[in-house]
């Protein structure tokens, strides 16, 4: 079968200094993918390099149609819709506002209520707090937000930067909960960057291991939290 | 109590102009941080523009919409072709760009009409309001800054447009991962901008006549206005030029005569600067460094 999401040989710099050399990753069209790394290891470099917001070599292919030097917009117009590190909500504006730039590519109106209504569906705290500024929600808030505002987009496939960043524990589980029940409700594949290695694998099907801008582990997330090495090496439980 | 209100009522009609190019202003700061010095220029060009047209035989209702869709595309053409590839030059680069674009438009709008005052003709300089307290002129002025502010208003918070135009200018990065193509949102500021330059001109000049130095002295005041207001605030801007509009004519008539408004304008500003450097409206940007 042929992967929604492919990269090959992706390098990329920040300035003079190289951040990924040569990545190799798949994700499966409805599946969920996790990629683990230590802090610096080049996981969010690689989801910026996916969205085409930092300049690469290398190959990446959505789809089967490489996607490689086009701008960030019409990335986001295939389909791919991502959950950036810090969250990027607009934080001046309000919760409705935030929603309504999410479905930005849909304009038409009974279609846009409907996807919120549908958003609701999975975080109804948001329909609450519809009239809010977006930056005075809490932290678990402003993430539910963030990964709204992408599904209200109707993407193929989600990547999120660390949705558990900074949340309490009982908040991180929420989170990841609805997470898979978009996964199965949305047909949304996920590629999900996280340092919390557990919380990832228990969610995904497969994984990759990145170290300085390598992956050095690949496989299903079944056998990796079960293999006792990469555990201890790269996992650090 | 006669030439007090009539003294008001003329400062809001030029305040409301100050306000209108102040707004062109900030709409740009808001999303570019930059401070387009040519703007008032660019709105000498487009009331120059309109002049020709009226000379041409056109009927005032029509030049006057002509030209403020001729002053969008304009705004978004020198967005596009010039200001676009300076998108990664340095602060102090695109202030020298847009210096160079001052000095240009002046040049430009000096070879093309000549230096000799023209007369500018308004729709409603025969009629009479029925009272000496208004000029026929200054209420025109008002209602169709007023309105025109309105329009701007409901577009902004409104349209999924403007809505865009906003997320563009609060978070570029965000924005273009909603599928936004923030070029053409800042493009679209340049064109707005524009266009409220050219009504702002054509409000003006029947007042002060048109020629090539027309706009200088309302740039400044605009200027002044958005700096009162805050830089980052539109509402504070116009806010900020109907005050200035009002109190300068105030202090003017009252206090110090009409030749020193300018300079009296400027002292407003940096006393302003001293005292609240976001103006009085303006947001206080902190940064963590």
């Amino acid at each position: 079968m042929q992967p929604l999401l492919q990269t090959r040989g992706l390098t990329a710099f920040y300035g003079s200094t190289q951040a990924l050399f040569g990545v190799d990753i798949t994700v499966q069209a409805g599946g969920i993918t996790a990629l683990l790394g230590a802090n610096g290891a080049g996981k969010t470099t690689t989801l910026r390099a996916i969205c085409g917001m930092i300049r690469i070599a290398g190959e990446i292919s959505f789809d089967g149609n490489s996607i490689r030097g086009m701008p960030t917009e019409s990335i986001v117009r295939l389909g791919i819709a991502h959950v950036p590190d810090g969250r990027g909500t607009f934080t001046d504006l309000t919760v409705e506002e935030n929603l309504r730039l999410g479905g930005y590519l849909r304009p038409s109106h009974p279609e846009l209520a409907a996807d919120m209504e549908r958003v609701f569906g999975y975080f109804p705290v948001l329909k609450q707090r519809l009239r809010q500024q977006a930056g005075t929600l809490s932290g678990g808030e402003q993430q539910m937000l963030a990964i709204s505002r992408a599904l209200m987009l109707r993407p193929r496939l989600m990547l999120l930067d660390e949705p558990s960043f900074g949340l309490a524990p009982l908040i991180v589980q929420e989170i990841f909960r609805i997470m898979r029940r978009i996964n199965e409700e949305e047909k949304v594949s996920m590629l999900l960057v996280e340092q919390n290695a557990k919380l990832a694998l228990d969610l995904a099907d497969h994984a990759f291991l990145i170290e300085t801008g390598k992956v050095v582990v690949a496989g299903k997330a079944a056998d990796m939290i079960n293999d006792e090495g990469v555990r201890r090496a790269y996992l650090g439980y | 109590m006669d030439l007090l209100i009539q003294q008001i009522f003329s400062g809001l009609a030029t305040g409301s102009i100050y306000a209108s190019l102040a707004l062109a202003l900030v709409m740009i700061f808001n999303s570019t941080n930059h401070i387009n010095f040519a703007q008032g220029e660019m709105a000498l060009i487009s009331t120059y523009f309109a002049w020709t047209l009226i000379a041409l035989g056109f009927p005032y209702w029509a030049a006057f919409p002509l030209t403020i869709v001729a002053s969008f595309a304009f705004g978004v053409l020198v967005e596009r072709l010039l200001i676009r590839s300076f998108h990664n030059a340095p602060h102090l680069s695109l202030v020298v760009v847009f210096i160079g674009l001052l000095l240009a438009f002046n040049a430009l709008a000096g070879w093309i009409w000549g230096f000799l005052l023209k007369e500018f003709p308004s729709p409603v300089r025969n009629l009479n309001t029925g009272t000496p307290l208004i000029a026929a002129h200054e209420l025109f002025v008002l209602c169709v800054t007023l309105g025109l502010l309105a329009v701007l208003y409901i577009f902004f918070r409104f349209t999924t447009l403007g809505l865009a135009m906003r997320a563009a200018a609060l978070n570029p990065t965000s924005a273009r991962l909603v599928g936004i193509r923030v070029g053409w949102m800042l493009a679209l500021g340049w064109g707005l901008a524009g266009a409220l330059g050219a009504v702002a001109g054509m409000l003006v000049a029947p007042i002060v006549y048109l020629d090539p130095s027309m706009m200088i002295g309302i740039l400044l005041y605009a200027f002044a206005s958005a700096m009162l207001g805050g830089l980052n605030n539109p509402a504070g801007a116009v806010a900020g030029g109907l005050i200035f509009g009002v109190v300068e004519n105030l202090v003017g008539t009252y206090l110090i005569g009409h030749e020193l408004k300018l300079t009296f304008a400027l002292i407003v500003v940096i006393a302003v600067l001293l005292i609240r450097p976001a103006g009085l409206f303006g947001k206080v940007i902190v940064k963590r460094v």
